[in-house]
């Protein structure tokens, strides 16, 4: 047997209160992708921190290519090899390519020398990049191509990817994919962090599955079904989100060339965006992150304001008023950002549950809060979506991603919103707590009300979405029946601008021919 | 009734060479403030530092009879304060403004105390430069060619400061960690300890400032003498935008104000003083206006995790 690249052995490392990894052995072949999967919190991100040499194992060891590897710091990894990837990417936005490649190499060369071996990677590698541009200026699949770039040109034997393809579009995959693969051909080992199973089964050979923080299951990805996999994480049978037969009623939210300005720099600015939501209806909006998400959710919510007619809800107008007007007609958010945005970091649930649920829940009477009102809500809240915490008196911010993401969409949905909005609802949330969240927004939908979902994740929308719409540099497409739509369609309706006028003339069309026909039916 | 005013008393190069000794010590303030914000990190003492460097490199002056030494003595008493700054916000992870503000509170107090002896105190006079024929140049001359050493090691100073942060290896990973922290950290690059390194860096240039005021510019001990002129750098590296030439160019804009607005007075103009001593702070919160629209921000290059506290994860 070959001495494989990276060995694992009972490595363990806790926390005070948490065993974030215990006793973990696996072992990384040459030329190998190795997939990594858990849940959220199941210590897949501990793991590679410690084999990239950002914190240190309490007991086990490791081994490379049969020596003992201890790195004590990042650049010890990185001159054994180690070459790293980040979930959120480690660029700075206000320095170019180049300065961003140098600042990740231990010894780089005189920047004009540097520029021109990105321009000969990224031309090797099928990876396109403009080494003097901004940062700041560029797309996130531009943006993970700075990060692979700086990995490559340190001529990596294992190359660490945590997450890599929850910004990108389908064509970024596949481009990333058949880098991947170029890797793999020239003998380099590449360890493979995802949630996304389809993605494993078809990229990995071998997958070491984690379940809190001990290992469960080593095997062959493409022998199992994603749903074998899933469960393994899990634990547990996954029940897939299920809606029984829809009716549709009137419009409650209609939007109508809505131009807005975006608030910073970095921002993207919305252009003439059309949008009509009926009762009983889930409208998904796809799009890859900084296209105008965040600011569609503030124009919705009333963080930001428009021209007066360009929103209404169930016919009246909001587009001046204030959040606290549009909650009082039912219309409820719930942003993309938890900490910080969603919920106050340093408050308790019941502080967060009283600050957008003030007004419906008649928590505040003659100017006072009604604490022993606002701390039932939100134990309310807490029991009906299973929040995993001690109780209502915590800081939002004790509480992991999925528990917290769960309590911040139960508050909208208990306040019995007429319009919800959410976006990126399940982003770092694990299986079972997103498909929780699903569930919870079909049956919204299912008892009258429209739900408008922002996200990244195109499963996501494929199967909770009626309609499916893209949003691309702020410009929204015309909408399109979910049942029928491929990935590729939707890959086109995401991309580029040229693609998109095609999906999006086509998508006209096929609407216009859809109303005629309705017309017809009618008379 | 205003009073006989006499333009013609003003005598332009007098007050072009009067010009660079006004804004030597708030040049080297901000030029140290420059680098500590672009670390990321917001000192708001440099009025602290600098008064303790003004009396540090007095006291140390008059008792050795050399003036560098005072001045070596000045550097290492802003440093010594501000290290307590980075003690207390970097590893104790105090508040950076409050702590800031304590620094100044401080250090003016501290410096009175240091200072109970030396009033009415002559310090060792500080040579001027000769750079012979350069020096007999017409209106150039007397410029440009006639000042103490310290004028001259403020302009290789801001010329030091802009070749490190543009060229160097070093000064890219400070902006780094001035750009985003976390992922400075994530990289590897020890973000602590940049910073205390540029924070007292920031205090040494503070202390000399400082130190140019008592043994050069006035030169003599008083309470308080700094008056403001602490603030006035950290306004400039604002106005400045976090480049070292248009700190350069607006400390002299602003050493220009208060050099004109004395020789005004001198000839009898009656504008009161204090709408030129407003000047600098007014122009500053016109820069601050248009910085925080927001959209101007990445332009102005104001470092990205400036003012935010720094816990290392994992």
């Amino acid at each position: 047997m070959t001495t494989p690249l990276l060995a694992i052995e009972g490595l363990t490392k806790t926390y005070p209160g948490v065993i974030a990894n215990q006793d973990v052995s696996f072992t990384i072949g040459e030329g190998e992708i190795h997939a990594l999967l858990g849940e959220n919190g199941a210590g897949k991100s501990t793991l590679v921190k410690a084999i990239y040499g950002l914190i240190r194992p309490d007991a086990g060891r490791m081994l490379w290519r049969g020596a003992p590897y201890a790195p004590a710091a990042p650049h010890e990894a990185r001159a054994t090899g180690v070459a790293m990837v980040f979930q959120h990417f480690s660029l700075f936005e206000a320095m170019d390519v180049a300065e961003n490649v140098a600042l990740g190499m231990d010894n780089p060369p005189p920047i004009r020398q540097l520029a021109a071996n990105i321009a000969q990677v990224s031309t090797d590698y099928g990876l396109p990049l403009d080494p003097h541009r901004l940062v700041g200026d560029l797309s996130a699949g531009e943006r993970q191509r700075v990060e692979i770039i700086r990995c490559l040109l340190q001529n990596p034997q294992l190359l660490i990817m945590d997450e890599p393809t929850s910004v990108l579009t389908p064509q970024e995959v596949e481009i990333l994919f058949q880098t991947l693969r170029k890797l793999r051909g020239e003998g380099r080992s590449i360890l493979y962090i995802s949630h996304k199973l389809d993605e494993i089964r078809a990229l990995c050979e071998t997958a070491t599955i984690l379940r809190r923080g001990a290992l469960v299951a080593s095997c062959d990805p493409r022998e199992k079904s994603a749903r074998e996999l899933a469960e393994m994480m899990v634990g547990t049978a996954l029940q897939p989100p299920e809606r029984a037969g829809r009716t549709e009623g009137e419009v409650l939210l209609q939007v109508t060339g809505l131009n807005l300005r975006a608030p910073s720099a970095f921002g993207t600015s919305l252009k003439d965006v059309s949008l009509s939501v009926r009762a009983g209806e889930i409208l998904g909006i796809g799009g890859v992150a900084g296209n105008g998400q965040d600011e569609l959710l503030a124009a919705l919510s009333g963080e930001m304001r428009s021209a007066h007619q360009a929103i209404t809800v169930k016919g009246e107008p909001v587009g001046r008023s204030g959040p606290n007007t549009r909650r009082a007609l039912g219309l409820l958010c719930a942003p993309e950002e938890r900490l910080g945005h969603a919920a106050a970091p340093d408050m308790s649930l019941t502080e967060n549950a009283l600050l957008t649920g003030a007004w419906r829940e008649k928590l505040v009477r003659g100017g006072f809060v009604d604490w022993a009102r606002a701390r039932a809500f939100a134990e309310k809240v807490i029991q009906r979506f299973d929040v995993r915490t001690p109780g209502p008196d915590v800081a939002a911010r004790a509480l992991s991603g999925g528990n917290l993401q769960k309590f911040v969409i139960g508050r909208e949905i208990m306040q019995r919103p007429q319009v919800l909005v959410v976006n990126q609802p399940t982003w770092g949330v694990d299986a079972a707590a997103a498909a929780a969240i699903r569930q919870a927004l079909m049956d919204l939908a299912q008892g009258g009300a429209a739900v408008v979902l922002i996200s990244q994740d195109l499963d996501e929308l494929l199967t909770v979405a009626d309609r499916f719409c893209a949003l691309n540099a702020g410009r929204l497409s015309a909408p399109r029946p979910v049942a029928g739509l491929s990935m590729e369609q939707v890959g086109l309706m995401l991309g580029g601008a040229g693609d998109m006028e095609v999906a999006a003339d086509t998508a006209a069309e096929t609407l216009a021919q859809t109303r005629s026909g309705a017309v017809h039916a009618e008379a | 009734m205003m009073g006989t005013m006499d333009l013609s008393s003003i005598n332009p190069v007098v007050l072009a060479a009067a010009l660079m000794v006004a804004a030597t010590p708030i040049l080297l303030a901000a030029i140290g403030e420059l680098v500590v914000e672009k670390a990321g990190v917001l000192n708001l003492g440099v009025e602290g530092m600098m008064i303790t460097g003004a009396i540090t490199g007095f006291a140390f002056a008059v008792s050795t009879g050399n003036p560098y030494l005072g001045m070596l003595a000045a550097v290492a008493g802003g440093a010594g304060l501000a290290l307590i700054f980075a003690l207390l916000t970097q590893y104790l992870m105090a508040n950076q403004v409050a702590t800031g503000l304590a620094l100044t509170l401080f250090g003016l107090g501290f410096s009175a105390l240091l200072g109970q002896g030396y009033s009415g105190v002559s310090p060792p006079r500080t040579p001027r430069m000769d750079f012979g024929w350069l020096g007999d140049i017409p209106v150039l001359g007397p410029i440009l060619f006639r000042h103490d050493p310290l004028v001259y090691v403020s302009l290789i100073i801001v010329a030091g400061v802009w070749w490190f942060l543009r060229y160097s290896r070093a000064g890219r990973i400070l902006r780094a960690v001035g750009e985003n922290h976390d992922a400075a950290h994530a990289l590897g690059y020890r973000v602590r300890a940049v910073r205390v390194a540029a924070i007292a860096f920031g205090g040494a240039c503070g202390g000399l400032g400082g130190a140019y005021l008592s043994l050069i510019r006035v030169p003599q001990w008083t309470e308080g003498m700094t008056a403001g002129a602490g603030w006035i750098a950290l306004a400039l590296v604002v106005f400045a935008s976090w480049r070292p030439w248009r700190a350069l160019l607006g400390a002299y804009l602003f050493g220009g104000i208060v050099t004109l607005q004395l020789t005004l007075q001198a000839a009898g103009w009656r504008i009161p003083v204090e709408y030129l001593a407003m000047a600098p702070y007014l122009v500053t919160i016109v820069v601050l206006v248009v910085i925080s629209s927001g959209r101007a921000r990445r332009t102005l290059s104001a470092p990205g995790s400036l003012g935010r506290p720094f816990h290392a994860a994992g």
